[in-house]
């Protein structure tokens, strides 16, 4: 909502300045967004007549003049604009005069005439009007006059950004009434007397739909003349308010919109046939709106129409058919109030929004109509002429809105704000706002005015006290709550641990987008559909991810555009799996994932420059995964996953449940995502880390442990953890560490075979250990390797 | 005993210009050894009378002891040197870099998330998540704002179907915590929430954080003191702070809150208010028995406040030369 703050101050004029009012009523819950003056700076120009005017003797374009300004003598000015006559009343800029941007006014010669002067445009004095030529005064501006009075350009654009529920301040009376409450003083309506009827000419108006518009006014006006000017007071009201001018029609209409929030229409009534009907559309009818599209509306959509069809969408869009032409000669002009509940969403779901549907919608004021119609019809003759008829209404008591009689009780005053605040000023601050205010025994009984939507409960008017109190004088305490504390389980592994050990590892925390490219997507996950946004943002952005990693690996290419040689992020967050058994059909998981591309370390002067590999992230998840404290609970094995290297990717598994994965890039994937190199990716279930293991401490030995190494040849196809969980299976309680410290392939090791050296602790907590019993559990675990996995000692 | 004066003086000359162990080893024995120049002489006491032999040999005896002690000093002196200078050779470039793996570092956004869940901590809010993708309930009917409410179209929602969508808030969590659990309810809710806008000043994914506490007895007041001593201690200075009145369809009375640095603008920082009773009651919680505000702000205008960020999109670029400015 925009408006000019001197008519506003026509309307209410507290003792405050421009700043001070602007905070004032963003403090009030209007925000103020913006305030620009309604014209550049400059200074010199005054209001003059062109008392002669004719061609320039040498030049086409131009004309010579003499304009009076008032002063002793009449100043020759120069001028090329074409709608400069003899007679006009301009703006003159006089020698001296300095014009926006600094430009200065000087005595000058202009193909040999003297020019003492310039008559300036809406442009020159920076006022934003579309116009041909230099700016025409009315006959009765006084000459002399500095325009900035004339004018009142010394005023401002105030924008103001409302709520939904103020609707009441989508016009000036509400914003006064407003200002009014704040600075308790009075607020000045203008002067609105009811138009006799000077003919009887009535339009006949049927609403079959009240409950959707309790209320509908129309009235006939004869013989207007729809070209006449709009006075240059109302232009620039309305373009102080954001308006532009179009025609007085539409400029009176647009002018009750800005000053009481009453949107209004008027028809041609030479075009109307019949009654004026307010009905919900049939199927099969359409519109041509006023704008040259056309509508089919729905049979839940209200509109106005004649006997042969729609006119309008009510509350809405005007139609073509029926609007004011240049030929029109005769108008119906309608003033209704329509249940918001009947209007909302509908502008919306004809793709359309207008000023008329936004004020609708959010409630204009029930009682306004009548007084709307007359402060309407008043000007419309003033400018057009014409001859009015008597107001027909249509009204249904019984779908009007009831004013709300709201209890606000003292106690919950109080308790809700934890403030006291005094019965008078309660009182007062209810009343000023318009509610009739009765007291009774422990609080009061409020009536909502009629322009008020929001008032129907309690809170509300609690929060009309407080807000017009002040919410800042109402002091800050601190909670006074019971003092119990939160539960908190040792056994749940906080997911901050878990980035702030990856933080120390080297990675950096990426935050990549939920919804991600799907033909990117698909490459790596083929085999399951997406959820997918029917409006994206664009197409790259329309797909729920699967998993984590379409992003992040988008977020390592970026990088690697970028020269960034060494590449370690890790996210975590949602991925969202269609299911039909979850709730709202979607699995919404946390996943944690991390990749690493490019060297294992930054380059170093002492430190050689290798390439990441697989058992580079491998050692970082099994940090993470030893955050459990259960390590042996996650287990890997070779899986395939059209994400991966075929022979560099494994499943994560827990228990017997795949928890997530780990794994180069499949090289076909890599140029296509705009990775530059071997990139690994892991990613898991946040869930199947969230709870650990709580430590329980056992005696430590004080026997000497026994260290016996062992080097076993098996097959490639052997894997190692295979290898080590059977010697921790078979191995005794005695058997306190398996590490596997070797892999060799080569010399003495048969083609297609690997030597695997494995270091084994034994240990009793209760004696030394003897050599036989040491000799025997390794040879125990030596028989069990070679029976399961034809395992050869190697000498 | 001339002769011992001079034998002690050559001896300490000696031992002085010597530069080697070997060599020094050599005036050890020439001097003290067995067959040494002083050994001789206290050989020869002998041929004094008994009267003169005691002074004669403490004579001798002293100057043993200062060529002895000369020596010591001489080869601790040359062992030294050595040391010194196997050491010096052995120095090293103290500043060259470690051999280190440099450590990553949290996402800003992230950052900003723990050190609000943090402050909440020390009042006993618990930290509470829900799901991203939310139904219509949950996102917005429960919260009062009905189907064609204007709130819900200024939300620029991304809806899979009218029942189903991306959250535009994560007040649905509010909603899922309160249906779960009667009051007291103290609740901090961070996360991702979604809106269908994207330019200089809008990402269509951002973060959250939203409070909830209701209970017996909680007061506008109250949260007026709860985010006023949150705001002093996210921004560590002594800013002012001041309470808008504004709408949201799930609090009343609502506030936008405002923060002020010395000599700047007013920056709107986040959206509060009292809990609305048709939220109270659409999970089952007695508006008469309790009230509750909440709170919701964005965490993304929060971070650049604080750390001097002015492209909202750097956040979701992740390129590593941003992301490494926060360690």
């Amino acid at each position: 909502m925009k408006f000019s703050e001197s008519w506003l101050r026509e309307w209410v004029n507290p003792a405050i300045s421009t700043l001070e009012l602007s905070e004032q009523i963003s403090m009030a819950g209007l925000e103020v967004d913006g305030i620009e003056p309604v014209a550049a700076t400059f200074s010199g120009v005054v209001v003059g007549e062109v008392v002669e005017c004719g061609p320039h003797p040498d030049a086409d374009k131009l004309q010579v003049t003499k304009v009076n300004v008032g002063g002793d003598a009449l100043l020759d000015i120069v001028c090329g604009a074409k709608n400069c006559r003899l007679g006009l009343k301009v703006a003159c800029a006089t020698v001296g005069a300095e014009l926006p941007g600094g430009f200065k006014i000087k005595k000058a010669k202009l193909r040999g005439q003297p020019s003492h002067g310039m008559l300036c445009s809406f442009t020159e004095l920076g006022i934003d009007v579309e116009s041909d030529g230099i700016i025409e005064l009315p006959a009765d501006a006084p000459v002399g006059t500095d325009i900035r009075d004339y004018l009142k350009l010394d005023d401002r654009q105030i924008e103001i950004d409302l709520t939904p529920n103020r609707a009441d301040c989508l016009g000036l009376v509400g914003v006064a009434r407003e200002v009014g409450v704040l600075n308790s003083c009075d607020v000045t309506e203008p002067e609105v007397a009811p138009v006799a009827p000077v003919i009887d000419d009535v339009v006949g108006i049927r609403v079959d739909a009240p409950e959707h518009c309790p209320r509908y006014l129309g009235r006939v006006i004869k013989n207007i003349n729809v070209k006449a000017e709009t006075p240059l007071w109302l232009q620039e009201k309305l373009r102080r308010g954001g308006i532009r001018s179009i025609d007085p029609v539409v400029d009176v209409t647009n002018f009750l919109l800005l000053e009481y929030g009453q949107p209004m229409h008027a028809f041609d009534r030479a075009q109307l046939q019949g009654d004026i009907q307010v009905r919900l559309a049939r199927a099969g009818e359409s519109l041509t709106l006023l704008d040259g599209n056309q509508v089919e509306p729905r049979e839940d959509t209200l509109l106005i129409a004649d006997d042969k069809g729609p006119l309008a969408l009510a509350g809405i869009f005007g139609g073509e058919h029926s609007g004011v032409t240049e030929a029109t000669t005769d108008v119906v002009l309608e003033c209704a109030f329509f249940n918001p509940l009947s209007i909302i969403g509908k502008a919306r779901s004809y793709g359309l929004h207008t000023d008329s549907s936004h004020r609708f919608e959010r409630g204009v004021d029930s009682q306004l109509q009548a007084k709307a119609m007359e402060r309407a019809t008043a000007l419309l003759i003033a400018i057009c002429g014409g001859e009015a008829g008597p107001v027909v209404e249509v009204k249904s008591d019984q779908h009007l809105p009831k004013a709300a009689t709201i209890t606000l009780r003292r106690e919950k005053l109080d308790r809700l704000l934890g403030h006291h605040i005094d019965d008078a000023t309660v009182h007062n601050i209810l009343v000023r706002l318009g509610c009739d205010v009765t007291t009774v025994t422990d609080g009061w009984q409020a009536t909502a005015p009629s322009w008020r939507f929001d008032m129907a409960i309690e809170q509300d008017l609690i929060e009309e006290v407080a807000r017009i109190y002040g919410y800042n004088n109402i002091p800050n305490l601190a909670p006074v709550a019971a003092l119990t504390m939160t539960d908190h389980r040792e056994a749940v592994l906080p997911v901050k641990r878990v980035r702030s050990l990856l933080v120390d590892r080297g990675f950096q925390e990426a935050i990549t987008y939920s919804f991600v490219d799907p033909k990117l997507q698909a490459r790596l996950h083929p085999d399951v559909a997406p959820m997918v946004l029917p409006n994206p943002i664009s197409s790259e952005m329309s797909a729920m991810r699967l998993s984590l990693l379409t992003g992040l690996l988008g977020a390592v290419a970026y990088n690697q555009a970028r020269q960034q040689g060494r590449v370690r992020l890790f996210e975590s967050g949602l991925r969202f799996i269609p299911d039909e058994q979850a709730e709202n059909g979607v699995r919404q998981e946390g996943m944690l994932a991390a990749v690493i591309a490019g060297t294992q370390s930054d380059e170093h002067w002492d430190m050689a420059a290798n390439s990441v590999d697989f058992f580079d992230l491998k050692g970082d998840l099994e940090a993470v995964l030893a955050l459990t404290n259960d390590p042996h609970a996650f287990s890997f094995r070779p899986a395939a996953n059209p994400a991966l290297h075929p022979g560099q990717s494994a499943e994560i598994v827990k228990g017997d449940k795949v928890v997530g994965y780990i794994g180069a890039i499949h090289p076909q994937h890599e140029k296509k995502l705009g990775l530059n190199g071997r990139t690994i990716v892991f990613e898991l279930e946040l869930a199947a880390i969230e709870q650990r293991v709580l430590p329980k401490a056992q005696p430590v030995s004080k026997f000497p442990a026994n260290r016996r190494d062992i080097a076993v040849v098996v097959a490639d196809s052997v894997n190692a953890g295979d290898v080590k969980n059977l010697i921790r299976k078979v191995g005794s309680n005695q058997l306190v560490a398996v590490n596997l410290f070797d892999v060799y392939r080569g010399k003495g090791v048969e083609e297609g075979h690997k030597s695997l050296a494995i270091a084994l602790t034994l240990q009793d907590v209760e004696r030394t250990l003897e050599e036989k019993e040491i000799a025997q559990a390794v040879e125990k675990i030596v028989n069990a390797l070679q029976s399961e996995f034809n395992a050869q000692l190697r000498d | 005993m001339q002769q011992l004066a001079d034998i002690v003086a050559q001896a300490l000359a000696a031992i002085e210009a010597s530069h080697d162990l070997k060599q020094l080893d050599e005036l050890r024995v020439n001097y003290l050894g067995k067959k040494g120049e002083i050994t001789a002489l206290m050989k020869s006491l002998g041929q004094l009378s008994a009267e003169e032999r005691p002074a004669a040999g403490q004579k001798i005896n002293a100057g043993k002891q200062q060529v002895q002690q000369a020596l010591n000093a001489r080869i601790e002196g040359l062992q030294t040197e050595a040391l010194n200078a196997k050491l010096a050779a052995e120095s090293i470039d103290v500043t060259l870099p470690g051999r280190k793996l440099a450590s990553g570092g949290m996402h800003p956004v992230s950052r900003t998330i723990e050190r609000i869940e943090a402050f909440f901590a020390d009042l006993g809010f618990e930290v509470a998540n829900g799901p991203e993708i939310e139904d219509s309930f949950h996102n917005f009917d429960a919260l009062n704002i009905p189907a064609h409410h204007p709130a819900r179209t200024d939300h620029d929602t991304f809806f899979f179907n009218p029942a189903l969508m991306l959250r535009t808030h994560t007040s649905g969590v509010q909603i899922r915590t309160m249906e779960k659990q009667q009051p007291p309810i103290r609740i901090i809710c961070p996360g991702r929430v979604y809106r269908n806008d994207y330019d200089q000043t809008h990402t269509p994914m951002f973060h959250q954080v939203e409070g909830l506490l209701v209970a017996e007895k909680v007061s506008f007041a109250e949260l007026k003191g709860v985010l006023y001593d949150f705001l002093r201690n996210f921004f560590e200075e002594d800013l002012e702070v001041r309470f808008r009145p504004s709408y949201f369809p799930f609090t009343e009375p609502s506030a936008e809150v405002d923060v002020r640095r010395k000599g700047d603008k007013w920056l709107e920082v986040l959206g509060c208010g009292m809990v609305h009773p048709k939220v109270l009651e659409s999970v089952g919680i007695d508006p008469e028995k309790y009230t509750g505000f909440a709170f919701g702000m964005g965490v993304e205008r929060l971070t650049m406040l604080r750390y001097g960020v002015n492209d909202l999109r750097a956040f979701f670029e992740n390129d590593l030369r941003f992301l490494k400015q926060f360690q």
